[in-house]
């Protein structure tokens, strides 16, 4: 026997991650703009093994297939997993990460709804920790490199790793905006000179800035139409701004402006996408506050004094860990059980 | 313009309201029989006061009220009844309760009834009217209104008229207010009179513009002082009684908590209605409207005698072949009645004509992706997540510490759940779980006493056959040895023979009244006060728990069973 309610909304997790997959495309479309269509590539590969190992994860587990190779989640961590690799990286960099995203950190905790680690952020934490150099590789872009592979021999190089004859690697890939500038300040140059480097452009990178403003784009869609609530990336955003403001204010010449780090590295992708794996995040509206803020703090404090380029995915992963207490700690008070009544 | 408050969350279901609001109130045909419940609210069930095979009169009580929170029951027409038993009942625990079967003559014969001036009558007088007439709420909540319509201890300073109507589909209050909004407020103004409240603020939703013209034109027409009609934003559930109250006037009634406490008291539109005519025309509640409508030719209200088979009710508006069930209520709350048979209670405001193709049975749930949609929605604001995971985990101590027991089972969480994960199920599932080990606490609290007794009373009685046997040894050998010895003086024997038996008695006795102060002090968190619904579900299982007290004192038979069991 059926009981109430009886009627609900039409809506589905599916479509829900439709909508995401579907913010993404903004930034994705401006990446192939600047950066050429390799990262295409790694979509396409990404998303295959994804699908692959969600499937095989399903039957070792004796779930049906269906219900969830169609709800969109593998999709969606094959997606952010690879915009988070540089594009040429080679073949299996990729599918490693992917297949191990999905078969350990989602279907081995449980699957879908029960993984505390955001699945493709403990991807991406496997692929720098264990092959560091492949992940450094990133493509220049168009503006600024003198040599440019065409799709062809990006191809080549990803699945053959084959460069066409007398290129060398670094002369068609560089560091990042983000790790440049670390390594410049090491160097014991100034903020003012790194920045005049025709690496970078009015907000950070050259090409990756407008990238960040595409993914800021879908955000921004996502929130219109309350896929995502507004905390999750507001706070994280502020927090970000406010901490790289504050070493800003004190020490110009060692401390990039706060815009720096909104628009460089994974900082915009990360707040509308990564923080706001709802599996991962907090469900209190002050736990999503709190997480966003730790995670804002955090990266800031990866990206200027920690040993890895950006902070985003450890800073995620770091705070999936506070969750349950951070959950535990704010549960709001229940109707009529505020203002100190009964 | 009043200031109007907010309360947290909401949907906004497709009301489907437009179907029934068509053409006004139709009088239902006499059915060829009425299974009348004698259990039509919350509280004690109505004792029988009728025979089989005796004939009664439209409005005769035909069950008395037993108890405080009891209310009466009558007959809705002439006729004679063939039968008192056990029968399906449209309620949602799909177990049968006594029923009176009647079949009509179609002479509808009243009794002799006469009403009364509220004015010139004591209001004790007034309440003592109200349960006699079987007047309980209508708005599904059926709690018997005389014992609403009291306050000792608590100032009322609002009396809230519930006119809001959220769920989708029913439409019984929207017809009743545009065709009848004199005799409710009238009622309304009794009911003000015996809680003194100060004001009275009818609350409905903004969907209903003519019944909201009705009754301001009533409010006018008649000069109801005190009185104001409020357009409340359209948003399920905002005419559960504890969001309608915090929309009219800001204040937020704890679960555990009595409104009256807060100084506001709520009736619905139909209940005052119905307060009006059992005080001025002494007319006991006998019929009320009902929302016939989904998978029907011509979705209607209709005035309909309780007792009317849900069948003959919903053949008159046009059931449609295809039709797999009927709902009782709304799509949002409402129950699936267990049969057709079913007879039309106090509680019944609309059946819904339910075929798969109106209502598609859900997709396979999915895992929960903590995406918090229903936290958003909770009127109760709870983390309907947060139940979900621990009922699912059996985690009911959990559960409970999250606040179960707030949780009015609106069903909001589930309608936008987009994992379609049945909630509300798994919170019905937590809340009788826990009832249920509550019960089961207390019986085996309960055995292990007697069990104790047990072991208590052997000892005591090997002590006092060996005592015995030694007295018997040392005067026999007494005998031997020496001239007959006196017999023992009597007094003594019989003080021997009772003495022990006197205080084993008197610390069962004991052991069994601190048996009931634990029951009564153990009761689950959140309990006091709940909706009716709940209160109902309890009542039923408080029914039951009983009966396994009864079965667990007959079970220790060999034992002596205490002096009283009913705890
Ligand atoms: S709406 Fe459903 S999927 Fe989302 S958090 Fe609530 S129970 Fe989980
Ligand atoms: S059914 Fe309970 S938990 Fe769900 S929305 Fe309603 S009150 Fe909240």
């Amino acid at each position: 026997m059926w009981s109430s309610p009886f009627i609900t909304q039409p809506s589905s997790v599916s479509q829900i991650m439709l909508r995401v997959l579907l913010a993404l495309i903004p930034g994705i479309a401006l990446y192939v703009w600047y950066f050429g269509p390799a990262i295409l590539v790694s979509i396409v590969l990404a998303s295959a093994t994804a699908l692959a190992t969600e499937a095989a994860m399903l039957k070792l587990r004796q779930r049906p297939l269906k219900p969830f190779l169609t709800d969109n989640s593998a999709l969606l961590t094959a997606w952010l997993l690879a915009l988070s690799i540089p594009p040429l990286a080679p073949w299996w960099l990729v599918v490693v990460g992917t297949a191990f995203a999905i078969a350990v950190s989602k279907h081995l905790y449980g699957g879908l709804g029960n993984n505390p680690f955001n699945p493709a952020m403990i991807g991406y934490a496997v692929l720098i920790i264990s092959f560091p150099a492949h992940m450094t590789h990133w493509l220049t872009p168009h503006a600024l490199a003198g040599t440019e592979l065409t799709f062809g021999e990006q191809l080549d190089y990803i699945f053959n790793s084959v460069l066409p004859k007398g290129l060398s690697l670094d002369a068609v890939t560089m560091a990042t905006p983000l790790d440049t500038l670390k390594t410049q300040l090491h160097l014991g140059l100034s903020v003012d000179n790194i920045r005049d480097m025709p690496i970078y452009g009015r907000l950070a990178g050259k090409g990756s800035e407008m990238v960040s403003i595409g993914f800021a784009i879908g955000g921004i869609y996502l929130l219109l139409t309350r896929i995502i609530s507004w905390h999750l990336p507001v706070a994280f955003l502020a927090t970000l701004f406010a901490t790289a403001g504050i070493f800003h204010l004190l020490d110009p010449a060692h401390y990039v402006t706060p815009l720096f780090h909104w628009f460089s590295g994974a900082a915009m992708l990360g707040a509308f996408f990564i923080l706001t794996d709802p599996v991962t995040s907090p469900t209190t509206t002050k736990g999503k506050l709190y997480f966003a803020f730790g995670a804002g703090l955090l990266t800031y404090l990866i990206r200027a004094f920690g040993g890895f380029p950006d902070g985003i995915a450890f800073a995620t992963l770091l705070m999936n860990i506070c969750v349950p207490l951070i959950d535990a700690w704010t549960q709001p008070k229940v109707f009529g059980k505020k203002g100190g009544g009964k | 313009m009043r200031p109007l408050f907010k309360f947290h969350g909401g949907i906004h279901p497709p009301t489907h309201k437009a179907e029934s609001t068509g053409s006004p109130i139709a009088q239902a045909a006499l059915p060829s029989k009425l299974v009348i419940s004698l259990h039509q609210h919350v509280g004690n069930r109505a004792v029988p006061v009728v025979q089989v095979g005796e004939r009664v009169l439209k409005g005769q009580i035909i069950g008395r009220p037993e108890g405080r929170l009891s209310s009466a029951v009558h007959a809705s027409t002439s006729g004679t009844v063939s039968a008192i038993d056990m029968q399906l009942v449209a309620h949602q625990s799909g177990l049968p309760d006594l029923c009176v079967t009647l079949v009509p003559d179609g002479k509808e014969e009243w009794i002799p009834h006469s009403g009364v001036d509220y004015k010139q009558v004591a209001h004790t007088d007034l309440r003592h009217m109200l349960r006699q007439a079987g007047v309980v709420g209508l708005g599904g909540a059926v709690f018997p209104s005389d014992m609403k319509s009291y306050s000792h201890k608590h100032k009322i300073r609002t009396l809230v008229l519930n006119g809001a109507e959220c769920e989708p589909y029913i439409t019984c209050d929207d017809m009743l207010m545009r065709e009848r909004a004199g005799d409710i407020l009238r009622g309304a103004e009794v009911l003000r009179e015996l809680l003194y409240a100060e004001e009275v603020l009818i609350g409905i939703e903004d969907n209903k513009p003519e019944a909201i013209a009705a009754m301001q034109q009533a409010v006018l027409g008649d000069k109801h002082a005190h009185m104001e009609v409020i357009a409340v934003p359209t948003l399920y559930p905002g005419g559960g009684a504890k969001q309608l109250i915090r929309v009219l006037t800001g204040i937020e009634v704890a679960a555990g908590v009595r409104s009256t406490e807060m100084g506001v008291q709520c009736f619905n539109v139909a209940t005052a209605y119905c307060v009006w005519r059992a005080i001025t025309y002494g007319e006991p509640l006998l019929s009320r409207i009902v929302t016939v409508t989904g998978n029907v030719e011509h979705a209607q209200n209709f005035e309909v005698l309780l007792g009317t088979p849900v069948d003959e009710l919903v053949a008159q508006a046009g059931s449609k072949p295809d039709t797999e069930r009927h709902i009782m209520g709304g799509p949002m709350m409402g129950v699936d009645l267990p049969s057709g048979s079913v007879g039309v209670t106090k509680a019944t405001n609309c059946i819904i004509e339910a075929s798969s193709r109106l209502f598609p049975p859900p997709p396979p749930a999915l895992p929960c992706i903590r995406c918090t949609r229903c936290a958003d929605v909770c009127p109760a604001e709870l983390q309907p997540q947060d139940l979900y995971w621990f009922a699912k985990a059996k985690d009911f101590g959990k559960a409970q510490e999250y606040h179960l027991f707030d949780c009015i089972e609106c069903g909001a969480c589930a309608y936008v759940c987009p994992s379609q994960i049945p909630l509300v199920q798994y919170y019905r599932f937590a809340k009788s779980e826990i009832w249920q080990r509550e019960r089961e606490a207390q019986a085996a609290e309960l055995a292990r006493e007697r069990h104790e007794f047990r072991l208590t009373r052997i000892e005591r009685e090997k002590q006092e056959k060996a005592e015995r046997l030694a007295q018997k040894e040392k005067a026999a050998l007494a005998a031997k040895t020496a001239a007959p010895a006196p017999t023992p003086e009597p007094a003594a024997v019989a003080k021997a023979a009772t003495d022990p038996d006197d205080t084993l008695q008197m610390r069962i006795d004991a052991a069994v009244a601190r048996a009931k102060e634990q029951a009564a002090v153990a009761q689950p968190k959140n309990t006091d006060t709940l909706t009716p619904e709940q209160q109902a579900e309890i009542a039923a299982i408080e029914a039951r728990r009983a009966n396994i007290r009864e079965m667990a004192a007959h079970a220790g038979a060999d034992d002596e069973p205490p002096k009283s069991n009913q705890g």
